[in-house]
Formats: structure tokens, C-alpha cells, sequence
């Protein structure tokens, strides 16, 4: 049996990897997108574009505004001079906040009165419109602080102190870094197995296989060596580069972290194959890899969090391998997982990988004729 | 010259075969065609026929020399000239789920064809070929042959002046190509220019002007009376006494100042070398034979082509295959098989013997391939029973499946793995230890010349050396029986002489096999075959048990094609019968 | 080009669609099960989120954990002691702790300003960042309360009033569904056409085509105008999912929404048509429409990621990416109108990459075979 698989499984890493062409789409695009989405993908917002229409002019006033001149997370664009100047900015997507002081605020503090000041934010990303309220919160609540013990104010019964745990900045890389291991990998085990039988169907080779005495486990097993070791492959690398190039710590076992990448590229290559047994042609079988990575993708809590779904969408994203490997991947990098908290997404992993295979098996032996 | 319809001047074309190697499809070739007669354009593969007519269409551009249509160049008005041109590509493109109907009407949109010119034009063409109770089926549900038609009429939707044929008759059931043949040749007399390329060489007979290439390069051109003419007094009919004319046409071919000996019907059609005078052994009767255009074909090229390594061949592999034990070695029973509502194969039954060389013989269509997919174990039959080493191979193990050998329709292999890296797979997954995977590879590189193209894509290959490799990977195994589907389709008439070479030792070393094709004239080497078409069989028995079935005092000695049309037209007349 | 052989293709592409269902599927079945899928499975807005309180029970710090019993954002559960409370932290049974002192009613009486401490889970930085303004938002209710109970003004110099134009719920749907529209039209376009002309050179049905009379222009024409019609249709199920079915306001005209969306079509189907022509096989026309198209729009496009707050390399890139503009127009003509400059720039830049896809898609399919 073994010298059969290992023929096999020659053939398989040959036919889909001599190719130069087919190497370097299966090599070159997950490395660059790993660089680009590492970069891209961050909810942090910097340099947040304002701003000001200041009727005050007084010496409060400027200081408050000096405070957000001096943060790294504002970068002021306009100095407006009339109401009707606000919509146009913001309508035009030059800034995405104004920040309106009224002529009454430097008399007013200045009298021991409490004084408002208005935020104008552009609401058409509502959690950037968030993000932004709450930076020109703690811009303001720190004037506040000062200004309370210059002047005398009576401090508030209580203050909070907000430590966030496992990422103190609450850098959003840390986050979604990891997540682009998850989902690379998951892109490259679906190439490489989802078109696999169905580009021998067309090309007439699958006959050819099933009349030699290979039986069809056998060919589904050398069919998912190649999946195995590329995704293997990649997922190491791209680790490495999260580590090192952009500084997300690793705080975790490395033991748990490749026990759950062996369950998910095992139950990856399970859905590729279930994909690639059901389908007739390769066009078949890239609509089925389409159909599936889409929602696997957008609903794995990769961007969004699966606890804002609705409770049936939620129920859905058992099926989703990423979803569980997703919570290994954060769990093992940040929080200092070991092997041992993470057993229920093992269990899912592990009972989607059988599922899966078990199906692909049925659906490659039933689907031969 | 004002009657040329087709000129081309010295003309080069070159492709970049991958890996930085360049293949010459043509190097420098000249040649006219001459306008108003059919011009049969012969040679084996990789000869450049293909890249002739898709030069002549405008298709592609040669490196260099000229190319003339009716005296206007085709390089550089292309698109002017291509009008006047129909292109009938070898696979020609119908769009299968439009109806006969709409593909017309798209080809007629396509060619610009007026609106009241055009229905007359429909009737005529459906007419013409036969098709129109067909008009409103869908392209893929017709047969090989009426496919064929279909695409010829698309074709000549717009009377073209220079009419391109790339082998239109290819897979074509006999009848059907007679039906195809008559259109041309009434094309023809209604004055267009007819080039067409064919691997039926009986074809050629029919053709006013033949020209032949080989590698690119012309070898002759001339009318087939000519090209008979240096074959006059080669030609022979042999006839042995007891009548063994395998056993005679191994010994003839091996006989020297032969170059060509050939089954034909009860006798052996051997081609003698120039010079050469028969020499016939004890019991042997020779009788002088017209010359053939075939015969020319092969007299010309023989002389550059490597022989199969009769000896090694016949000695086998040093093990030799462990022989069944004489007796039923594949069984059929009434074996059915549906798609839907449409019955592929309808009731088929035979046995075949130890040794054997068994043919399922029949046109595009006929249900062979089905019939061949469910005895490998690659499709479940509807209803009957089949046994094949005693074993049913769609539930057999792999120690089962380990005893065939399978080629399949295409030769399909891994385009994208090298000769050496294809070979090296098939023994692997066949289980060869390192010792008899290391001569087994050797013996494969030498008995079918692959040594020098060991590095080569599979892709790459030409279709003859397509067909050596998917042969030798299928026997690496050593298989006491071997299954071939199709495997001469697309190949030249000297590599088809070659592989039945090889067959026939094959049979000789106890090897059970089963082949299907659709040339007719290779039934001869069958030992017995069963004729079928439209998934029932016409016919079995031995070849000449067939083709007693349709002597008549006209006709005393019938071919095996005569044989086919004469069932066909029977079966057909008992079907009328019972509606 | 020529009028009765476009027709003649144009029909035969048409008939071809109507016999294979599955460009309908994917034209009208698909965007209709993805965007209900995504609209509402993608949401920003963190409800009911599961935290810690462990505090004692002093009416001054019961008084406080009632805010955040009322608020609609959190799950309260109380832990006896902070070790408990940190243990479901870790095991994410919970995602953030308040933790009040057992002295905390004592100093809050004795204006001694007691520390309330909170810890988030910042595994999910986003997440964090607005949990972390739901328990401020609890706070300050707090304290103004404290404040009016004591019968003085708030202790607080300046507070913030903050205005959220076009969204004023902050509902994150409002922003996602229309960039999700961007991103399924994506995948619809590179899907419809990515295979159409391999299907012609793999079926030998191409070079039929090229021995007759027709100019590459009329084949192409006739694989862009059938597929353009179906992109449309799938185009406007979703416009109408994302007003009717997930309720989000449309500001804008449809006039607008639908010259932008033809012309985002004509783009993402000349992309597919580009990577059809160019591909080799199926394998590799594939994978590049599967690299290329859904993770780029999804991460590249403003979709759910701020492009503004990308390091500028990465935001050039981005200009390359067709859904960039599309989403911008989309979320600008749902979210606040026909507001022409926005409208108009990514309108011009669509033109140019519909320009440049087709373009080069043409001068790339010659009329030879080699």
C-alpha cells in the first residue's frame, strides 16, 4: 500500500506545482497578501482628519484645542468660520469631525460653569464615527482633569482606571494579524485540493487512477498530502513573519497552536475534496471553493465578532473550521494559551475534519460514474 | 497562375514547444492548390497539415514566405479574404446545448447572410445533409457523423470559393462518411475548391490531387494515379493454404525486400521494396494487386521510420506475465446501461477467451466506451452481468484491478509530468519494487523508444508517441489483460500498423485483449469482435464469419466496411418492421 | 463591428445562458443567499455583551452596577471574588471586569475619589476600544446622577455633545450592507465571466468562430452586454434587499446608485473577461480569480477597514482596487446622498479602470491562435 500512496502522493506535489505558472499562484499571492493585509487590516484609526470652528478665541479655548493638535491621533485639516462652512467638509470626505466651540466656553469655565463643546462626526462608517467619539473623549477628559485641579473644581466621587489585558494598546494588528494566518491558510488548502479530482475528471486521468488498483482512500489520502504540506508550509512562515516583522507577541504554546493547524488543514482539505468529488468540472469546483471560502471567511469572526450575529447565523459558524482555529490562533498568541483551554475548539475542528473526509470519501466513490 | 486557389510560398512556421525548445510545423514549404478540384492533403502526424490549414484560414501568421488566396495575400487580408474561405477546424466548434437550428442561425448571422437568402439556404443545406427532422435537437444529443454534417453546413452557409477540410471524417460511422463524401464531392462539381486533410486513405483514392508532407516539409503532390504508378508490380494479394493469416502476415512482414505487409479481409496485402521480386514460401499463392494509395503512403515513409523491436517484443518482459488459466476470461450478459432516459448500451452479451484479441467495433456513439467503462469497473451497469478474471470490477480489490491494463480514449495521461515522471508513477501505483520498477522503466524506454523524450511533458508529445506512452504505462504491470479504448483514433496509418505489431505479440504471450476502434479494416486483427451501433450489437463472431454476412454473387469477397453497412441497413429495415 | 453578427452572438450568449442555468444562479441566486447571509451576520455593534462585576454591597456600589444592569450593551454576572472573575476573563466566558473595592461606598462618601477598575479583553482591540466606551458612557450617567442627588452641577469642566451625522444609531449596518453589495458584485462579475472565453477555446468552439468573418470586437462585445444585463439584475435584488429587507436608508438617487453600479460592472467583467483571456487553463484562471478578487475587496476596498488609517504604501495600493470606489460611492449615496464631488472622482476612476481592463483585454485577444 505505502509505495502506491508515495507514487502517488510524487504525482500530486508534480502536477500541481511544476508548473512555473500554477507554482507561483499558489506561493507568491499568500506571502505579498500576508505584507498588504498585515498593514492594511486595522481598526486603529490615526491622523483622524478635523476641523475647527472655534467662536470663542478664548485662552480655554486654545488650549483645549492645542491638546488635540498635539495628539497623534488628530491631524487638523480646516479652520472653518462660519456654520454653513460644517456640511460641505464633511460631506466631501475631507474631514471626519469638526469640532464646534461655542462663544460662550472660555467665560463659562472661566465663571465655574460646566461648558459644551459640539462634535460634528461623519456617521457613514459608524464604527469609525465610534472609534473617533471615543479618542475626542479622552482628548477632553484629560483638559478636564487639568483644568479641575488648576482651577479648583471638586474632583468626581470616582475616576476609572481601564486596563485592557493580553494587548494593553489595543492595537488592532495584534488582532487581526493571527486571524491572516487562519485565513491564508485556509485559501491555499482550498486551491490545492478543491480542483484537484475535477481537473482529472476533465482531463480524463481520473479513469485512468480508478482502474489501477489504488482504492479510493488511497487517492483521496495522496490527494491530501500536498494540501497538507503546502498549507503547513505557508502557515509556518507566515508565523514567523507575524513574529517577527510585525511584532505581535507570542505568548502561548507552539504545541497547541500546530495541533489546531493540523485539525484545520485536516478538516480544509476534508471540505476541498468534499468540494472537488462533487464537482464534474474545474469550473465546478472554483465556484464550489468560491461559494464556500466567501462566508467561511466573513463570518469566521475574523473582522466582526460571531457574538453580534443574529442567533441563527450563529448556529452556522459551527460549520465553519476557521471560526474555531481563529480563537486557537488568538488564544495561543496573545491570552498564553496552552493545549489544555483550547479542547472544545480542538473537539470542533476535529469533528469537522471527520465529517468532512468521511463525506468526501462517500461523495468521491458515489460520484465515479 | 490564374486556376491556383492556394498558393504558399516557402512558408516557415514555428512554435515554442516549452521548456525554450522550438518545434517547426513547417519549413519551407511551397505548394499550390489547384482551384475547382478536392486536393487530398496526406501525411503521418506532426506533418504540418493541421498548420497548413490554419494558415490558410487566416488563423495564424507564418515566420516567413507568403501565402496567396485566390492571388490576394493572406497575411495581410486576412480579414478581406476570410470571407471567401469556410474553415472546417478539426473539432469543429457547435455550440452543443443550441439546437441544429440556432447553430445555424448563428453561423448565418456570423457570415452575414441576408435575410431571404437565407431560409432558402436552410433548406437546401438541411436538405443536403440530411438533418432536417433534426432541426430543432440540441447539437450535443446528435451523432459523430450528424455532428459533422451539422458543421459542414455551418460552413457552407455562405458558399465559400476555398472550402478547408482538417479531417472531417474522423470517428464517422462508414455510412455517414459516404453521406459526407457525396456533399463534397457535389460541392466540388459546383466549382469549390476543396482541400481537405484525412487519416482514411481510401479517401485519398477519391481525390482529384494529392499532396503529401511529412515533418513539415512536402514529399510529393500529384493526382493518385500517380502516386500509384511506382507501386505497380510491388503490390500483392498473398493466400495461404490453411488459411492462418495472422501466422502469414508475421512471417511476411518480417521477410526481407517486404516493406509492408497488411491484413486484408481472407488474404495478406504485402508492398514489396523497389527491386524487390516476391519470393513466395511453400504453400502461398501470390497474386499481383492493384496499387493502392495507401500502399504509396507507406512505401514513401517506411524507409525513414523506426521498426518495432520485433524481438524484444516477442520475448517480453524477463518474468513474463503470469498466464491465466485457458478458458472465459471476460464475461457480458445481456449488459444494459442508461443515462437518464437515453440507453447508451442496450443488452450486450459475449465472452472472451484466454489470449484472446477481442474487438467492439462501431462508430462514434455506438456505445463502446460505455460497454468498455462498465466491464473496467468505472461504471455500474443498469442490468445485466459481467465478469471480468472472474472478478466484477466496480467492487473488485485492488489485487483485481492489478491483473488489467487500461489505455484510455485520448491517451490521457499527466500532461504536465515529464515521460520519465508518467512511467515512474503508473509503476509506482502498480506497487513495482525498486529492483523490477528499475527494469521494467528500461524495458519501457527501449521497446517503445521513449529514452530520448524521457525529460519531455507529456503534453508535448506527438499523438503517435502519446499512444506508445499511455501503452507503456498500462503494461509496466505486466496485465494479463489489457483494455484499449480507441487507441488508433487520431493516429497516423504507420503508427497503427506498429501498435497492432505489438498487439499481436502481446496475444502471443498469453495476454487477453480488448480493444475497441472504429476503423473498420482493423477488425482483421481481431480474433473475434462484435459489431455495434446505436448500443446494440449487429453482429459478432470472427472477422470473416462478419464479413460472410453481407457476400452476395456481386460481391464475393466483401470488406469489413461492406460487412457494417449492409447490417446497419438490415437492422434498421427490422426496426421498421416491428414499428 | 457589425450590427447582425453582434445580434447573432449576442442571441447565441443569451440562449446559452438560458439552457445552463447556472449563470442565472449565480447572477440572482447568489448575491440574494450572500447578502443575507452577510446583512446580518456582519455587525460592528457590540449587544449584550457578558461582563464581570465584583463589588461590594454597599448601596453606593450597587448603585452603580444598576447602570449597568439597565444598559442594553451588557450581560451583567457578579463573582464573589476577583479570581473567579479574572478566571472567566481567561476563558472568555466574559469579556471585561468592573471591579469595585470593598472601601469603594466609603470613599465615594468622603468625596475620595475611589478607583473603579476595569479590565477588557483586548484580544479583539476593536471590540475593547467600544466596550471600554459603554462602561464610560455607565459612568458618567453615574456620576451625573450622583451629581443631581447632591443637588450641584456636574463636577465635569466641558463635556462633549456628540452629533453622528447620516448615522446618528451608529448602526454599523447601514455602513456594511452597501460595501457588502460592492463586494458580492465583485465576486458576480469575476464568477460570470472569468471562464466564458476558455469555455470558447476549450470547446474548439473559438476557432469556428475566427474562421468566419466576425472582428474580436464582436465576440467580445457579445460576452460583455449579456453578462452586463444579469450583473444588473443581481445588482438591483441587492439594492432592493439593502433598502426593503435590512432597512437601510437610501439618501441618494437610484439613478445615481445605478449609473455608478453599470459602470462598477462593466470594470469587475472586464477584469474577469481579462484573467479569461490571459489564463492559460482553468487551474491557474481560478486561483487568480479567487487571489485577486474577493480577499482584496474585502480587506482593500474601505469595506470594514478604514482606509485612511492604512500606512500610505498600502493606501496607494489600494487605488487599484476597483470595490475602493465603488464602496465609497455606495456608502455615500445610502449614507448621505448624491453628494457630487465624492460621487463624481470615484465615478472618474471607475471609467478609467473600465477603460483599462477592457482595453488591454482587447488588445490582448487577437484574432490568431498563436
Amino acid at each position: 500500500m505505502w509505495p502506491r500512496i508515495r507514487a502517488l502522493v510524487i504525482k500530486e506535489f508534480l502536477a500541481l506545482l511544476r508548473d512555473k505558472v500554477a507554482r507561483m499562484t499558489m506561493i507568491v499571492p499568500p506571502l505579498l497578501q500576508l505584507v498588504i493585509f498585515g498593514y492594511a487590516a486595522t481598526f486603529n484609526i490615526r491622523d483622524i482628519p478635523y476641523a475647527v470652528y472655534d467662536q470663542d478665541g478664548g485662552a480655554a479655548s486654545h488650549e483645549l484645542l492645542a491638546r488635540f493638535e498635539g495628539s497623534s491621533f488628530f491631524r487638523r485639516k480646516a479652520v472653518l468660520t462660519a456654520e454653513r462652512q460644517i456640511a460641505p467638509v464633511i460631506d466631501d470626505k475631507r474631514v471626519l469631525l469638526v469640532i464646534h466651540i461655542g462663544p460662550q466656553f472660555s467665560r463659562d469655565l472661566l465663571a465655574h460653569r460646566p461648558a459644551r463643546i459640539q462634535v460634528i462626526i461623519d456617521g457613514r462608517n459608524s464604527n469609525t464615527a465610534a472609534l473617533a467619539g471615543n479618542y475626542v473623549n479622552e482628548v477632553v477628559q484629560g483638559f478636564d482633569t487639568e483644568w479641575a485641579a488648576t482651577h479648583g473644581w471638586q474632583a468626581p466621587p470616582a475616576q476609572l482606571v481601564v486596563r485592557s489585558w493580553f494587548n494593553p494598546d489595543l492595537l488592532s494588528r495584534w488582532f487581526i494579524v493571527p486571524g491572516i494566518i487562519g485565513l491564508l491558510t485556509l485559501v491555499v488548502t482550498l486551491l490545492a485540493t478543491g480542483l484537484s479530482v475535477a481537473r482529472e475528471r476533465e482531463s480524463g486521468t481520473f479513469d485512468q487512477l480508478l482502474v489501477t488498483p489504488l482504492g479510493s482512500a488511497e487517492i483521496l489520502l495522496g490527494k491530501s498530502v500536498p494540501g497538507f504540506v503546502i498549507g503547513l508550509m505557508e502557515a509556518t512562515v507566515i508565523l514567523v513573519a507575524a513574529v517577527f516583522w510585525f511584532d505581535v507577541p507570542f505568548t502561548g504554546s507552539l504545541v497547541a497552536l500546530y495541533l489546531g493547524l493540523v485539525v484545520f488543514l485536516l478538516s480544509g482539505i476534508g471540505i476541498g475534496l468534499m468540494i472537488s468529488s462533487m464537482s464534474v468540472t474545474q469550473q465546478q469546483g472554483a465556484l464550489g471553493v468560491f461559494l464556500f471560502m466567501v462566508p467561511a471567511v466573513i463570518l469566521s469572526g475574523f473582522a466582526t465578532p460571531i457574538a453580534n450575529m443574529p442567533l441563527a447565523v450563529q448556529y452556522l459558524t459551527y460549520l465553519d473550521p476557521l471560526r474555531y482555529f481563529l480563537v486557537i490562533l488568538r488564544g495561543t498568541f496573545l491570552q498564553g494559551d496552552g493545549a489544555g483551554v483550547l479542547g472544545s475548539q480542538y473537539a470542533g475542528l476535529a469533528a469537522l475534519a471527520l465529517a468532512s473526509m468521511t463525506l468526501a470519501a462517500w461523495l468521491f466513490r458515489h460520484r465515479m460514474s | 497562375m490564374a486556376t491556383a486557389a492556394l498558393v504558399f510560398k516557402d512558408v516557415e512556421k514555428r512554435f515554442a514547444a516549452g521548456g525554450g525548445r522550438i518545434t517547426e510545423a513547417l519549413k519551407g514549404l511551397s505548394v499550390e492548390i489547384a482551384a475547382g478540384v478536392i486536393t487530398g492533403l496526406l501525411g503521418p502526424d506532426g506533418a504540418g497539415k493541421t498548420t497548413l490549414m490554419r494558415l490558410a484560414a487566416g488563423l495564424l501568421l507564418p515566420d516567413r514566405g507568403q501565402i496567396s488566396v485566390f492571388g490576394h495575400d493572406a497575411t495581410s487580408e486576412a480579414r478581406a479574404s476570410s470571407g471567401s474561405i469556410g474553415y472546417m477546424p478539426q473539432r469543429f466548434g457547435l455550440y452543443e446545448d443550441l439546437t441544429v437550428r440556432e447553430n445555424l442561425e448563428l453561423y448565418a448571422d456570423l457570415q452575414g447572410l441576408a435575410g431571404d437568402a437565407r431560409s432558402a439556404r436552410y433548406d437546401e443545406l438541411l436538405v443536403m445533409t440530411a438533418l432536417g427532422p433534426f432541426g430543432t435537437r440540441r447539437a450535443g444529443a446528435l451523432s459523430g457523423g450528424m455532428k459533422q454534417k451539422l458543421g459542414l453546413a455551418c460552413v457552407l452557409l455562405s458558399t465559400p470559393r476555398l472550402l478547408l477540410l482538417d479531417e472531417p471524417t474522423v470517428g464517422v460511422d462508414p455510412i455517414s462518411r459516404r453521406e459526407l463524401w457525396i456533399i463534397i464531392e457535389r460541392l466540388a462539381r459546383e466549382g469549390v475548391t476543396v482541400l481537405m486533410s484525412t487519416a482514411y486513405l481510401d479517401e485519398a483514392e477519391r481525390c482529384q490531387d494529392l499532396v503529401m508532407l511529412n515533418e513539415g516539409r512536402l514529399l510529393g503532390q500529384a493526382g493518385p494515379e500517380s502516386f500509384r504508378a511506382p507501386l505497380v508490380g510491388r503490390s500483392y494479394l498473398v493466400r495461404a493454404a490453411d488459411g492462418g493469416r495472422r501466422r502469414l502476415q508475421q512471417q511476411l512482414a518480417h521477410r526481407t525486400g517486404v516493406i509492408d505487409a497488411q491484413l486484408q479481409a481472407s488474404e495478406v496485402r504485402v508492398i514489396l521494396s523497389e527491386g524487390a521480386t516476391p519470393q513466395p514460401g511453400p504453400g502461398e499463392t501470390w497474386e499481383q494487386a492493384v496499387p493502392r494509395v495507401e500502399d504509396a503512403f507507406v512505401a514513401l515513409l517506411q524507409g525513414g521510420r523506426t521498426r518495432v523491436k520485433r524481438e524484444a517484443a516477442a520475448a517480453g518482459p524477463a518474468s513474463g506475465p503470469v498466464r491465466l488459466p485457458p478458458g472465459v476470461v471476460i464475461m457480458a450478459r445481456d449488459l444494459r446501461r442508461s443515462f437518464g432516459t437515453f440507453e447508451a448500451v442496450k443488452g450486450v452479451s459475449f465472452d472472451v477467451s484466454t489470449g484472446e484479441v477481442f474487438g467492439l467495433l462501431g462508430a462514434n456513439g455506438a456505445g463502446k466506451t460505455t460497454a468498455f467503462r462498465m466491464l473496467c469497473g468505472l461504471l455500474l451497469p443498469t442490468a445485466g452481468k459481467l465478469s471480468v478474471a472472474g472478478a466484477d470490477m466496480y467492487h473488485a480489490g485492488a489485487s483485481a484491478r492489478q491483473r488489467i491494463g487500461y489505455v484510455s480514449q485520448r491517451f490521457v495521461l499527466y500532461g504536465n509530468l515529464s515521460v520519465a515522471q508518467n512511467l515512474q508513477f503508473f509503476a509506482g501505483v502498480y506497487g513495482l519494487g525498486r529492483a523490477a520498477l528499475d527494469a521494467r522503466l528500461r524495458w519501457a524506454e527501449e521497446e517503445f523508444d521513449l529514452g530520448p523524450y524521457r525529460s519531455v511533458n507529456a503534453s508535448a508529445l506527438s499523438v503517435g508517441y502519446k499512444q506508445r506512452l499511455a501503452l507503456a504505462c498500462a503494461l509496466l504491470h505486466e496485465p494479463q489483460i489489457l483494455f484499449l479504448d480507441e487507441p488508433t483514433s487520431g493516429v497516423d496509418p504507420l503508427a497503427r500498423r506498429e501498435f497492432w505489431e505489438r498487439i499481436n505479440a502481446l496475444a502471443h504471450d498469453g495476454v487477453t485483449v480488448m480493444v475497441t476502434t472504429h476503423f473498420m479494416e482493423e477488425a482483421e486483427y481481431c480474433d473475434r469482435l462484435v459489431l455495434m451501433s446505436q448500443g446494440e450489437v449487429l453482429a459478432s463472431g470472427t472477422p470473416p464469419e462478419i464479413r460472410r454476412l453481407a457476400q452476395t454473387p456481386e460481391r464475393p469477397d466483401p470488406t469489413m466496411e461492406d460487412a457494417f453497412i449492409v447490417l446497419i441497413a438490415e437492422h434498421e429495415q427490422s426496426i421498421r418492421r416491428a414499428s | 463591428m457589425n450590427r447582425m453578427r453582434l445580434r447573432g452572438l449576442i442571441r447565441k450568449e443569451f440562449l446559452q445562458i438560458m439552457r445552463d442555468p447556472s449563470a442565472i444562479a449565480i447572477a440572482v441566486v447568489l448575491p440574494f443567499v450572500l447578502l443575507l447571509l452577510f446583512g446580518y451576520g456582519v455587525s460592528l455593534n457590540a449587544r449584550r455583551v457578558p461582563l464581570a462585576l465584583v463589588a461590594p454591597h454597599s448601596p453606593q456600589a450597587q448603585e452603580l452596577l444598576g447602570g449597568f444592569d439597565h444598559s442594553p450593551y451588557f450581560v451583567p454576572r457578579r463573582y464573589a471574588t476577583m479570581a473567579a472573575a479574572t478566571h472567566a476573563l481567561v476563558r472568555r466566558r466574559v469579556q471585561g471586569i468592573v471591579w469595585l473595592r470593598s472601601d469603594f461606598g466609603r470613599h465615594v462618601l468622603a468625596r475620595g475619589n475611589a478607583g473603579i477598575g476595569v479590565f477588557v479583553n483586548g484580544v479583539d482591540a476593536n471590540n475593547a476600544g467600544l466596550l471600554e466606551a459603554y462602561i464610560r458612557g455607565v459612568w458618567l450617567g453615574w456620576l451625573s446622577r450622583q451629581a443631581q442627588a447632591q443637588g450641584s452641577a456636574l463636577s465635569v469642566p466641558v463635556t462633549v455633545e456628540q452629533r453622528i451625522w447620516f448615522n446618528a444609531a451608529l448602526r454599523s449596518r447601514n455602513y456594511l450592507v452597501p460595501g457588502l453589495i460592492a463586494i458580492v458584485m465583485t465576486l458576480i462579475g469575476a464568477l460570470l465571466t472569468a471562464q466564458v472565453v476558455s469555455r470558447e477555446w476549450e470547446r474548439g468552439t473559438m476557432e469556428a468562430l475566427m474562421a468566419t468573418p466576425v472582428s474580436m470586437a464582436d465576440i467580445l462585445l457579445s460576452k460583455l452586454i449579456p453578462y452586463f444585463v444579469l450583473g444588473m439584475a443581481g445588482m438591483a435584488l441587492s439594492v432592493a434587499m439593502a433598502v426593503w429587507l435590512f432597512t437601510v436608508p437610501l439618501r441618494g438617487t437610484l439613478l445615481v446608485l445605478f449609473s455608478a453600479s453599470g459602470l462598477f460592472l462593466l470594470v469587475a467583467l472586464g477584469m474577469g473577461l481579462l484573467i479569461s483571456t490571459v489564463a492559460k487553463n482553468q487551474f491557474i484562471s481560478a486561483t487568480i480569480a479567487i487571489v485577486t478578487t474577493f480577499l482584496p475587496a474585502f480587506i482593500l476596498s474601505g469595506f470594514i477597514f478604514d482606509l485612511n488609517s492604512m500606512p500610505w504604501p498600502v493606501r496607494l495600493l489600494t487605488h487599484i482596487v476597483a470595490a475602493r470606489y465603488f464602496v465609497a460611492i455606495l456608502q455615500t449615496v445610502f449614507g448621505a446622498g448624491d453628494l457630487w464631488p465624492v460621487v463624481l472622482a470615484n465615478a472618474a476612476a471607475l471609467c478609467v479602470m473600465a477603460a483599462f481592463f477592457l482595453g488591454l483585454t482587447w488588445r490582448l485577444s487577437r484574432k490568431r491562435l498563436d
